[in-house]
């Protein structure tokens, strides 16, 4: 069963609708890239996965999202519990106001984890998973804003993978990264895809040949089409597909 | 020359007259102040009590210093401790659509502008209701209600200031509204808090209205909460008019002393506000 | 990597996570809504314990009435709140063309190092407490006025409010009125220059490439799109201006008098009540009298302050379009 599925989902803000009737099922354990045109809703659909659109103001959600084949919309769900399912990585790295050890300590600190050797070793296994670790080992405890950008979503990445999701929603992770640090990113997103489900909005193309296992083409709120990576980009069905792809909208 | 070149020199010579009259108003405020306690002030001031009764000639205003202190200080944590939960409420992600923010920003818009005599006035009428006297908890609570408005403005704004992604970013872990405003928030906003922590106490001790009512004068320390107590600024105002003067240098001395804390307080809340932001993520 | 649950988060985590979040909002809001229901507090205290006057004396008699004879039960307030006018519309009078003028200044003249520097310096100067102001006005200002009087008076006597018939010290209108312009004018600065830097760039531009010089520009255009804001400005400075206590207390004279003239003496209403607090209680009525000052001094001040507050973001408002 695939990981995550989604049916009907329509997103309004105010009077305005966003997200239009989306059904698709994203799957498991693998890079799945939505593109389209800026404004298409790329970054709505990523945050009604965590149910993160609940805090923007006049946002309105209808449909289901089921993961592991539970609405996370339902009334008795713990979203608390669901964005921990769901990391987060934004594409203005978003360092908290904290040491880089306490970075990645915040999300186990917060679900219960107490014992310093606990911590530390966490600390350390998922900046190693980041592929920070070894710039960093020396300085832990020195504030996390000091750090460089691409440094600091690298950061943000293992702070995320700390609370071990099973999703990885990214949106537009590389946007704000220097070429170097873009591409150890996205290194670091395709050994991640062994064990976790990776959904990346990007508008950058190149980008979503090198990454996408699967790709999702969104267009002025719909869902135009999905389908495997290679059939996409290869044979893409829709004329606004092909129309994306060739660089005629962008 | 034509006339709008005149009309523009003449204006430009009549606002430069008045930002040199109004900024050298000021200085010369503080100018005659500092010179005329400099002059009263003899360091011994500093750490004694009035001797010889409130009218008489010798002896310091340890009374007025101490007592401003017992003051402002509880004042300035009561103060704080009423704002933050406010202001955390304030930058709930919901604004605009919940009346409970409105409201409370409203209100708080209300009582910025309140005269602290009107604070003074409604002291007295709970120290009736609670059959308390001149003391020094009645001057705390009037003392509290003058510095609310302030230290919770100065706290909203840094408070509204933190990107929303941040805040996202920590809810994206799975930590809950209290989680993400008590570690993530308050410790972003720590700096202003300070800052609005320090500006308020700087007005809360420079204030005589509210104390008229509240607090009374005395010429020794209060040993208890339920004790009248001294305070610089009435020190200044009651020793003021009297004929001797060297009572009247202690006043002068009080004045000195008192501007000289509120002007280091609010130059160390820049300071402090600008120096530590580095040190959190903008 | 295997995924090895290291954060496997226990249920009574959960539990005392969730409480805690439900507590803690709880006791937050708690305190909010204390917050909201202060000033109704506050006014609804006020109120009660003026009653007794209210119930004894028609208040078209209290407002209008300037008998002032609390021993024997006469209680007219006019002669404090036309004193409270006089000092108060004096230093508006006094402080607005000045303050004004010095924001243009900074807003639109001075170079960015100094508005940089002016900036903090008002700020810091402005939080210079009341009874200082008050000291400097008594050592300063009450002499200067005392020594500018005679001749005022023997030159411009017969201008309708500047005689010195009535002029005894230098404890009259025209020095609680100086004394507040200048306490008032951080304020009524800080917030125009504000209100003045908000006019977008792009506009300026406009009018001087139709060849305006730059007073033109400044005089036609800036202040005209900004006129709402400024005058909001004055709306805070005359609230500040009405509430204002300990420093106009210390040289207006605090005379019963309905003034006639700035050289006279009067008898503010913060100034009332502060002065008689010791004899309040020894005379009956006169406390009630008293809180009932603070309370007409207090809505009237909410009245004013609010006004300009939502004035102010209106027009800020708009500018953000």
């Amino acid at each position: 069963m695939p990981h995550v599925q989604v049916r009907s989902l329509s997103v309004w803000y105010g009077s305005a609708q966003v997200l239009k009737d989306i059904t698709v099922d994203i799957p498991d354990r693998q890079i799945t890239c939505i593109i389209g045109p800026s404004g298409c809703g790329k970054t709505t659909l990523l945050k009604s996965l965590n149910r993160l659109l609940e805090l923007t103001p006049y946002a309105r959600v209808s449909g289901k999202v089921l993961v592991d084949g539970e609405d996370i919309y339902a009334d008795h769900v713990d979203v608390v519990n669901l964005r921990k399912k769901m990391g987060l990585l934004s594409q203005k790295p978003q360092p908290l106001p904290m040491s880089i050890y306490e970075n990645v300590a915040f999300g186990p600190r917060v679900h219960g984890m107490r014992a310093r050797k606990e911590l530390s070793s966490t600390v350390e296994h998922y900046l190693k998973a980041a592929g920070l670790w070894e710039e960093v080992k020396e300085r832990l405890h020195e504030p996390a804003a000091q750090l460089s950008v691409g440094q600091q979503q690298r950061l943000c990445l293992a702070r995320g993978l700390a609370v071990e999701p099973e999703v990885i929603l990214c949106d537009e992770p590389t946007a704000a990264l220097d070429p170097v640090s873009a591409q150890t990113i996205e290194r670091r997103f395709k050994e991640l895809s062994h064990d976790y489900t990776i959904l990346v909005v990007t508008h950058i193309l190149r980008q979503a040949k090198r990454l996408a296992h699967h790709v999702l083409f969104m267009y002025m709120g719909e869902l135009v089409e999905a389908g495997p990576a290679r059939q996409i980009f290869d044979s893409p069905a829709h004329p606004e597909t092909q129309a994306y792809i060739r660089g005629d909208i962008s | 020359m034509s006339w709008r070149h005149i009309e523009e020199r003449a204006f430009k010579g009549l606002m430069l007259f008045s930002t040199a009259l109004v900024v050298g108003s000021l200085l010369w405020i503080v100018a005659v102040v500092l010179w005329k306690g400099a002059g009263a002030l003899k360091l011994s001031m500093l750490v004694q009590m009035p001797r010889g009764g409130a009218y008489g000639d010798e002896g310091g205003i340890l009374n007025g210093i101490v007592g401003s202190m017992l003051l402002s200080l509880p004042a300035t944590v009561m103060a704080g401790l009423v704002a933050l939960p406010v202001c955390i409420i304030l930058q709930d992600e919901h604004a605009g659509r919940n009346p409970l923010i409105r409201t409370a920003r409203l209100s708080l818009d209300v009582l910025w502008g309140i005269p602290s005599i009107v604070y003074g006035a409604f002291g007295y009428t709970l120290m009736v209701y609670l059959g308390l006297r001149a003391s020094v908890l009645a001057g705390i609570i009037a003392i509290t209600f003058v510095q609310l408005p302030i230290v919770a403005r100065a706290i909203d704004e840094v408070m509204k200031a933190v990107p929303r992604e941040l805040k996202e970013a920590a809810y994206a872990t799975g930590a809950t509204r209290f989680e993400v405003a008590t570690r993530v928030v308050l410790r972003q906003c720590l700096p202003g808090i300070l800052t609005g922590l320090l500006l308020g106490f700087g007005r809360g001790i420079g204030d005589a209205a509210a104390l008229i009512f509240t607090a009374g004068y005395s010429d020794r320390i209060p040993g208890t909460l339920a004790e009248p107590v001294a305070s610089l600024p009435l020190t200044v105002f009651y020793l003021l008019g009297t004929p001797y003067p060297e009572t009247r240098a202690r006043a002068y001395a009080a004045a000195f002393v008192l501007l000289v804390i509120v002007l280091t307080v609010s130059v160390v809340s820049r300071f402090v506000a600008v120096r530590f932001r580095r040190s959190t993520v903008s | 990597m295997a995924l090895v649950s290291r954060t496997n988060p226990l249920p009574q985590t959960a539990l005392i996570r969730k409480a805690t979040d439900r507590g803690g909002y709880l006791v937050f809001r708690a305190v909010t809504i204390l917050l909201i229901v202060l000033p109704g507090i506050l006014a609804v205290s006020l109120l009660i314990r003026a009653r007794p006057i209210l119930a004894k004396v028609p208040i078209l008699d209290l407002l209008t009435s300037s008998n002032w004879h609390p021993a024997r039960g006469e209680f007219g307030f006019f002669a404090f709140i036309l004193g409270s006018a006089w000092v108060t519309i004096l230093a508006m009078v006094i402080a607005v063309p000045l303050c004004l003028l010095t924001a243009i200044y900074v807003s639109e003249y001075a170079s960015p190092a100094f508005a940089a520097v002016f900036k903090p310096v008002v700020d810091v100067l402005a939080g210079i407490p009341s009874i200082v102001y008050g000291l400097w006005g008594v050592l300063a200002i009450v002499p200067l006025v005392a020594g500018v009087a005679p001749a005022v008076g023997r030159y411009l006597g017969f201008v309708p409010g500047l005689s010195t018939e009535g002029f005894l010290t230098g404890d009259c209108v025209l020095s609680g009125a100086l004394v507040l312009a200048v306490m008032v004018a951080p304020v009524i600065i800080a917030v125009s220059v504000e209100v003045l830097n908000s006019v977008p760039l792009e506009l300026r531009e406009a009018a001087l490439s139709v060849g305006a010089t730059k007073w033109q520009t400044v005089k036609h255009v800036v202040v005209r799109k900004s006129l709402a804001g400024l005058v909001a400005a004055i709306g805070l400075g005359f609230a500040r201006a009405l509430g204002e206590t300990m420093a106009v207390l210390m040289v207006v004279g605090n005379v019963v008098n309905a003034p006639h003239s700035i050289f006279e003496p009067a008898y503010p209403l913060p100034a009332l009540i502060a002065n008689n607090y010791g004899e309040m209680m020894s005379v009956p009525l006169y406390d009630s009298a008293l809180l009932l000052a603070a309370l007409w001094l207090m809505l009237i001040v909410i009245l004013f302050n609010l006004g300009a507050r939502i004035g102010l973001r209106l027009v800020t408002a708009r500018f953000w379009r």
